[in-house]
């Protein structure tokens, strides 16, 4: 296995494919933050008094905090006052179609693959792109609204559906939830909102592509899908970023509730800029998702496969509060060349009979640093509440790490919890045995590694799952050990 | 990228400065100069570090309020204690073996036994060693302090009085284990104890050492004991600790263990008593091909919250470790796992496994546990798993099928859970001993007003 060392380094020097950046005239608020940006920024989105004031309350609470620094991720300290938090496209007139759209913009996102109009004639889905924060195209309303379902930017919603928002923006993660959040809270600019109603099941996977533009521009998203009772809907998350030398953070924040029998599937695919082979710039990517199952019978699953950014630090949770609820979580994180990842899931077990399932594959490569970190907590309430947790960690070249950090907390004695975890590295075995039948070593390791990820990936809608496994295999080229 | 998970400095307390000066710290003790040097600089990282709180990680499920609200004063030498032999006699496990019996952290030869060791095998009391200038024991005390210790175990080297010594030559071979038993007693008041142990164990020697932890029902006392040992190459020591102190007192325990090549050291624990117990153990495997093997049963009941922090730390190539826990929690009894596997650049080869197991009696009781993993190099086969559930209902039925009362048949599958880990230690006459004590534990209702779960 001599020549493993040297496939290694060729892959950690693999080159970010999708590092470009467009010249849009954006239009961006000065450097800096104080009640003044956050009052610009609301008056830029023609905000209601009450959004505004929100706003104001968390970024009033945000600085009386201490950023935390208990994730096992290491970083250089971030200067809040040096980003500009607020950039949008200039406003273009009403959009009839979409051959209205920006042609440059078209062409980025033809250059990342996702043709809006290819995608709105081939693909049946929905797709709402938000660049710089601001949505400018958005597809397939007319269809989506026909049967009742809301699927706009965060600011429409805002303008059009406020007696939507206002009961559901911060039930989930309110303002003051953690750090990262209620920074969030006080400054985000944009996002998605989606609302399907009573019984409505969701005809079409609904999509939203993220992509950070403007150099030096942090992006606060906000996401909030309400899924009534008896609703079901799959909602897709996927982002490239262009190549940057510094580094931009990215604090979202992603709510979902789930009302009574209601089902939503939130599925991510995350290839954000990872920084170059010395672990320079990259994307901090520090997000707070978290879901809700208000109602009984309710279901949330999480599916996320993170192959970008230089830091990774994100628990998409589920609170079960509803009885019989189901929460699930299955994740594939890939760290390579300087990356790291702190991510895991947190179920909150407070209804009678919930259950929740994680599943978690990691890969370390090159000086890659992955962790897992997962909370369990099932209070006195949640009689017969039952948990299986399966993470694994496959581990490539010596420099490379892999953490578990599972939390378990039981206080009901009919819980069932399970926890069980592997590290290892590739198996020799394996590659043996596929190199003893012709296959290449390259071959053979990215399909080790797809089998190691399939519990995850056979949960991921058919179009993401094809452009996970394809991510993945790309990744990995060249690395063996 | 060495550091784990960076701890955060904890603001100055003046709590533990205050407990030093009620405890009159320092006192001018016998003892070589670089002892009082080490117990000055370990008072001022404490005072410095202050008592750990919930926000510290590794004691984040462990209340030390009811333990520092406690006024407790020093104990005494020489005060007059009324152990009888006959007590000391009910604690031990083999009356032909070598005891050394301990009152509040003091030694007392008059309980103590001495049987004929091997030529050049010490087992003795530590003080005595210092008195003598402690050639060579230096770096027990003065090591600097690092990121998992906490204010107890620097307490403890401020406070420390006594503590057994056990040093065996190379290639020396202990047959009977040896017995150290610690008894806490209240003197009126209050009180706390800080024993702290040596044993070092040459290159090739075998030895077995008891630790026995007990006092008198409803004293309320704290032991905050140290025990450190060193495995040299080769070196074979087998460990057994039974803590059963009275349910009124505070247990803070380390086992602080290094090891060289090819050594092998086991540990077996059974944690009983106290109010609040907390059983450390960090084993830090040095020498390639070192291999450790750490057992523990923890039953808190009634109102007892019982800790358990374990650091295995795989800083060498080609090391095995195994740990074994299980808990059982009944009545109000809060149960802690906190396992933590370490592999270090360079410890290729590392087989490594932790398995924590817990049984939920009551709707009462609770169960935290936390088995972490942290691998830096790649040649590695880890694995770990945590499991939290109540007794099996088909096991039940089956047994009440069959004429088995429903408490005689909860009785005995909870006994039989804890038999596993009672199975693994080899000597007969401590398996019959630790297992009486087990079964009463079990059998006894500690609280009679306690809601049991399916009643």
């Amino acid at each position: 296995m001599t020549g493993v060392s040297d496939d290694v380094r060729e892959f950690v020097s693999q080159q970010y494919q999708y590092g470009f950046s467009t010249d849009l005239d954006t239009d961006v608020v000065p450097k800096g933050l104080n009640e003044d940006v956050i009052r610009l920024i609301s008056a830029k989105k023609h905000e209601p008094d009450w959004l505004l004031e929100w706003r104001l309350r968390a970024y009033r609470y945000w600085i009386t905090l201490e950023e935390p620094h208990w994730q096992n991720v290491h970083y250089g300290p971030i200067d809040y006052q040096d980003i500009i938090y607020y950039a949008a496209p200039k406003p273009k007139p009403e959009l009839a179609s979409l051959d209205e759209v920006d042609p440059e913009l078209r062409t980025m996102f033809d250059k990342l693959g996702i043709s809006l109009a290819e995608q709105e004639r081939l693909s049946g889905v929905a797709v709402d792109a938000i660049v710089d924060s601001v949505s400018v195209a958005t597809t397939f309303k007319q269809k989506l609204a026909d049967v009742g379902v809301i699927f706009c930017s965060f600011s429409e919603a805002v303008q059009n559906h406020p007696e939507l928002v206002r009961p559901y923006l911060g039930s989930v993660v309110p303002y003051r939830d953690n750090y990262f959040a209620t920074l969030n809270s006080a400054v985000f600019t944009d996002g998605s909102f989606c609302f399907i109603p009573k019984g409505v099941h969701c005809p079409m996977e609904l999509s939203t592509y993220f992509r950070i533009n403007a150099a030096d521009t942090g992006q606060f998203e906000r996401t909030l899908i309400v899924a009534e009772e008896g609703a079901d809907v799959s909602y897709l998350e996927g982002c490239t970023a262009p190549m940057r030398d510094n580094n931009q953070l990215h604090a979202a924040v992603v709510e979902l509730v789930a009302l009574e029998g209601a089902r939503i599937k939130y599925s991510t695919v995350q290839n954000w800029y990872p920084g170059d082979a010395e672990g320079r710039g990259g994307i901090y990517n520090f997000v707070t998702k978290r879901g809700k199952c208000a109602g009984a019978n309710s279901r949330i699953s999480w599916t996320q496969v993170e192959t970008g950014s230089a830091i990774t630090w994100k628990y998409p949770g589920v609170i079960l509060q509803g009885d019989n609820s189901v929460g699930e979580f299955y994740s594939v994180a890939l760290t390579a060349n300087h990356q790291q990842a702190d991510t895991g899931t947190k179920m909150i077990h407070i209804g009678k009979n919930t259950h929740s399932t994680i599943v978690s594959k990691a890969i370390s490569a090159g000086h890659g640093q992955n962790t897992y970190r997962g909370l369990v907590k099932t209070l006195r309430s949640a009689e017969g509440a039952r948990n299986h947790t399966r993470c694994d960690s496959l581990l490539l070249g010596s420099d490379s790490g892999a953490h578990t950090f599972p939390y378990i907390e039981v206080k009901h004695p009919s819980a069932q919890v399970e926890h069980e975890a592997s590290t290892s590295k590739i198996s020799e075995d394996q590659l043996f045995y596929c190199r003893q039948r012709g296959i290449s070593e390259e071959d053979a390791v990215s399909m080790i590694v797809n089998g190691f990820c399939r519990e995850v990936f056979k949960e991921l809608p058919m179009e993401f799952a094809v452009e996970a496994q394809r991510l993945l295999s790309v990744s990995l080229e060249g690395s063996v050990g | 990228m060495t550091t784990v998970t960076p701890t955060a400095t904890t603001a100055p307390t003046a709590t533990v400065a205050e407990l030093l000066s009620h405890l009159r710290f320092p006192t001018s003790g016998p003892g070589p100069a670089w002892l009082t040097q080490a117990r000055h600089r370990s008072a001022e990282w404490a005072t410095m570090r202050g008592f750990p709180t919930l926000k510290d990680e590794d004691w984040r499920y462990t209340r030390l309020g009811p333990l520092l609200d406690v006024p407790f004063e020093r104990a005494e030498a020489g005060a007059d204690h009324r152990i009888s032999s006959s007590t000391i006699e009910a604690l031990t496990i083999d009356a032909e073996s070598t005891r050394l019996v301990f009152i509040n952290g003091f030694f007392a030869p008059e309980l103590s036994s001495m049987t004929e060791v091997p030529d050049g095998v010490t087992v003795t009391n530590l003080a005595s060693v210092l008195a003598e200038g402690g050639a060579g024991l230096e770096p027990f005390f003065s090591h600097p302090f690092g990121e998992h210790d906490h204010a107890f175990t620097a307490l403890n080297t401020c406070l420390f009085e006594d503590g057994a010594f056990i040093h065996l030559p190379a290639g020396s071979l202990v047959t009977a284990p040896i017995e150290l038993v610690f008894l806490s007693e209240a003197q009126g008041s209050p009180v706390v104890s800080n024993p702290h142990s040596l044993i070092l164990a040459g290159p090739g020697s075998r030895v077995a050492v008891i630790e026995t932890y007990a006092g008198n029902t409803g004293a309320i006392t704290c032991t905050n004991t140290v025990t450190q040992v060193v495995l040299e190459e080769g070196a074979q020591v087998e460990h057994y600790k039974v803590q059963d102190e009275p349910d009124t007192g505070f247990h803070l325990a380390l086992l602080d263990v290094r090891q060289g090549p090819e050594s092998r050291f086991s540990s077996g624990s059974v944690a009983l008593g106290s109010k609040i117990a907390r059983n450390e153990v960090r084993v830090r495997l040095e020498g390639e091909g070192a291999e450790a093997a750490i057992d523990s049963l923890y039953l808190p009941c009634a109102d007892q919250h019982h800790d358990n922090p374990i650091l295995i730390e795989h800083a060498a190539p080609r090391c095995t470790s195994r740990q074994l826990y299980k808990g059982i929690a009944d009545e109000r009894g809060h149960g802690v796992f906190n396992g933590r596997i370490i592999v270090w650049p360079g410890a290729q080869g590392t087989d490594a496994s932790q398995t924590n197991k817990n049984l939920l009696l009551s709707d009462h009781a609770e169960i935290d546990t936390r088995p972490r993993l942290e691998i830096f190099t790649d040649d590695v086969k880890c694995t770990h798993g945590a499991a939290v559930g109540a007794l099996d209902e088909e096991a039940l039925f089956y047994l009440r099928s069959r004429g088995v009362p429903h408490e005689a048949a909860r009785a005995l599958l909870t006994y039989a859970f804890a038999r596993e880990v009672l199975d693994l230690i080899p000597s007969e006459s401590l398996r019959t001993h630790v297992d009486t004590l087990v079964a009463d534990q079990l059998l006894t209702d500690h609280d009679a007003t306690g809601a049991r779960s399916d009643e």
